[in-house]
């Protein structure tokens, strides 16, 4: 048994991703930062909203919440208040945390609740058959987008940083071991962490985007995605299609539950 | 605690939700039931419990499910639009048998409707708002005091029955001052959170149902790495496509209320020794209709009266025994009616249900109540 499959509840798998499906590789990074970081199983909580990365839940060896579609942000806030010890991690899909979840998601970051927020992003709905979320590229294919997305995409970690978030990382299925480490660092920081993973869907968007089979789309993030210093030197024409990897932002801020606690603390002195 | 105070019925009933143990509270503001979560907010963190303003109605009961999945008591409060909005999670806290209480102050709907006059028109929205089929409790009082002991009783019946119940108050009930004495601490019983039955090298399955039909799913955090979804599961809490697992879940889900429907069914009766006719009312409308039995009373009309505290499970027995008795059974409600429907099924026809509806923005008088207690006696039976 390999050391961090103790974070797998191998008698789930295997999972019911599609061939190809990125998913994997990003859970399986989540398992490795959690093995990096020492998480204690039995103080962490994994918590997603409902999509092909949501089922992610289910083969993670914590205390584990599948919740309703949309909804994973606030279930996680509950938990966390509740028993602020616990280290709580979301697990969500682009059309799950930036469209149903999308107000949650700007107010999670708002309060920078220490919550990790980990997106999956394949850009589109792929659990029902490849519909078009708001981080599907404008012009980009899906069933609901037949002559192209009209609509303007969503920068989620341009969103959660105006919201207040403290940390945020973009990273790729392609760029996995730089991925482990964006994760860990996310579950470390002490606020609310948006950790965006771009993962492929080879089956419901690659296909009709005419990107190729997984290894295809792997080799597209790895000509696209750029560490961010190296982002920022690209002239406006040379970015194109590029988008910049790595930690993004970073700040300290007070965070929501020890905010809260200092409530308690000053209600029970009767102030 | 026990000195006499004068009290809102929702200041009453996030007293009661606080003494049957509530620690945490997570909602969003509206209007009538705002003054639940202005007293949490105050309240809570001196009891070292938790407030927090979500950001929407669908967050609000979220907020409280993940609470009480990380072993808090829950409360949310709301009203008709922002109970409309919570559906969907109910129905999550039905099926995954997460403890949770909801008390809807109901206003005058459909939508924004006449905001915020008082009605009675979430009767069935509370029995049939979600998607899907489950069982559901909801308690209605008609006092202030009564606003507080139903606040623990829902509390109570969460945790026992590890299901969402619903305070079902009205505008009246929620906004009027009585004076009331409350009970002292120590006299308030208190039903604990269900403990997992066994340990995990015992073999221990979060949701395998006990003697009462409920399971015991452990606390998040408590060492027992369990999965909780909202999918229909078996008894390890995992996800399960077998039909014969769905259907023995939604009929447990049923049985466990069912199976102590009589237990949980409160109910009052007045002047029904003798009575020819009876009306049946809950929450503030059975005020009024209190009065006027007393008055017709007075006329030597034999007439009297059931008040029901709990809504859903419906009080088929009661019902079916007053039919029995009487000619006919007068139903005031503040909508255009809604449980006189229930009243109707379960008199079977014994007695002859008559609907008193009212859906103007107005409370009932006595008056009016009184002229159709006159009516049932001068009508001539077919």
């Amino acid at each position: 048994m390999r050391s961090y499959e103790k974070y797998f509840r191998m008698n789930r798998l295997p999972h019911i991703w599609c061939p190809g499906c990125g998913n994997g590789i990003v859970m399986k990074s989540i398992a490795k930062a959690a093995e990096q970081l020492g998480l204690d199983q039995d103080n962490t909580v994994i918590v997603s909203g409902i999509g092909c990365s949501s089922r992610a839940s289910g083969y993670m060896n914590f205390d584990t919440l599948h919740t309703a579609h949309g909804r994973a942000i606030p279930f996680a806030t509950g938990i966390k208040l509740a028993n602020p010890k616990l280290k709580v991690i979301v697990i969500t899909g682009d059309g799950d945390c930036t469209a149903i979840g999308g107000n949650h998601f700007i107010h999670g970051a708002r309060r920078n609740i220490d919550l990790t927020v980990i997106l999956f992003n394949n850009n589109i709905y792929g659990m029902t058959g490849g519909q078009a979320s708001p981080l599907t590229p404008t012009g980009k294919k899906a069933t609901t987008a037949p002559f192209g997305s009209v609509d303007t995409a969503f920068d989620p970690c341009e969103l959660a940083k105006a919201a207040g978030a403290s940390y945020i990382a973009r990273g790729t299925a392609f760029h996995a071991k730089p991925l482990v480490e964006l994760i860990a660092q996310g579950i470390s920081n002490n606020g609310f962490s948006l950790v965006e993973a771009i993962t492929q869907c080879p089956i419901s968007y690659g296909r009709r985007n005419k990107m190729g089979d997984a290894a295809g789309m792997l080799k597209w993030m790895s000509e696209n995605a750029v560490p961010l210093a190296a982002y920022e030197k690209l002239a406006e024409d040379q970015k194109d299609e590029k988008f910049p990897i790595g930690i993004l932002y970073q700040k300290t801020a007070p965070e929501y539950s020890a905010e809260y606690a200092k409530v308690i603390k000053l209600a029970q002195e009767g102030k | 605690m026990s000195q006499a105070r004068l009290m809102q019925g929702n200041e009453a009933c996030a007293e009661g939700a606080m003494a049957a143990g509530v620690n945490f509270f997570g909602g969003y503001p509206i209007t009538p039931s705002t003054e639940i979560a202005e007293i949490m907010a105050k309240e809570l963190p001196a009891l070292g419990g938790t407030f927090i303003q979500m950001e929407d109605e669908i967050a609000g009961i979220a907020v409280v499910l993940g609470a009480a999945l990380g072993g808090r008591k829950a409360l949310t409060a709301t009203s008709g639009p922002g109970f409309s909005l919570k559906q969907e999670l109910i129905g999550y806290g039905c099926i995954a048998e997460i403890p949770l209480v909801i008390a809807n102050v109901q206003r005058m709907g459909p939508a924004t409707g006449q905001p915020t006059s008082p009605a009675q028109g979430d009767v069935m929205q509370a029995r049939w708002g979600t998607h899907g089929d489950h069982p559901m409790i909801a308690l209605s009082p008609w006092t202030v005091r009564e606003a507080f002991d139903v606040a623990v009783m829902a509390v109570n019946y969460a945790e026992r029955f590890r299901t969402p119940v619903i305070i079902l108050l009205d505008e009246v009930v929620g906004h009027m001052r009585e004076k009331v004495v409350l009970p002292k601490a120590e006299d308030i019983e208190i039903y604990p959170r269900r403990k997992p039955n066994c340990t995990k090298e015992e073999g221990y399955k979060p949701y395998t149902p006990m003697a009462d039909l409920v399971p015991n799913p452990a606390d998040f955090g408590t060492g027992h790495r369990i999965h909780v979804t909202g999918l229909v599961h078996d008894e390890t809490g995992f996800p399960t496509g077998s039909s014969k697992i769905t259907e023995n879940t939604i009929k447990r889900l049923h049985e466990k209320i069912s199976r102590v429907q009589d237990e949980i069914t409160h109910y009052d009766e007045f002047f029904m020794e003798d009575a020819e006719y009876a009306v049946l009312a809950y929450g503030g409308t059975a005020r009024t209709a209190y009065a006027a039995v007393k008055i017709a009373r007075q006329q030597g009309i034999k007439v009297g009266m059931v008040r029901l505290m709990t809504i859903w499970p419906f009080a088929d027995k009661v019902v079916k025994e007053v039919a029995q008795k009487v000619k006919k059974i007068l139903v005031p409600e503040m909508n255009y009616g809604q449980l006189v429907l229930e009243v109707e099924r379960a008199a079977a026809g014994q007695a002859t249900v008559i609907s008193l509806p009212k859906y103007n923005t107005e409370i009932f008088t006595p008056k009016e109540i009184c002229t159709a207690i006159e009516e049932l006696t001068a009508e001539v039976v077919k």
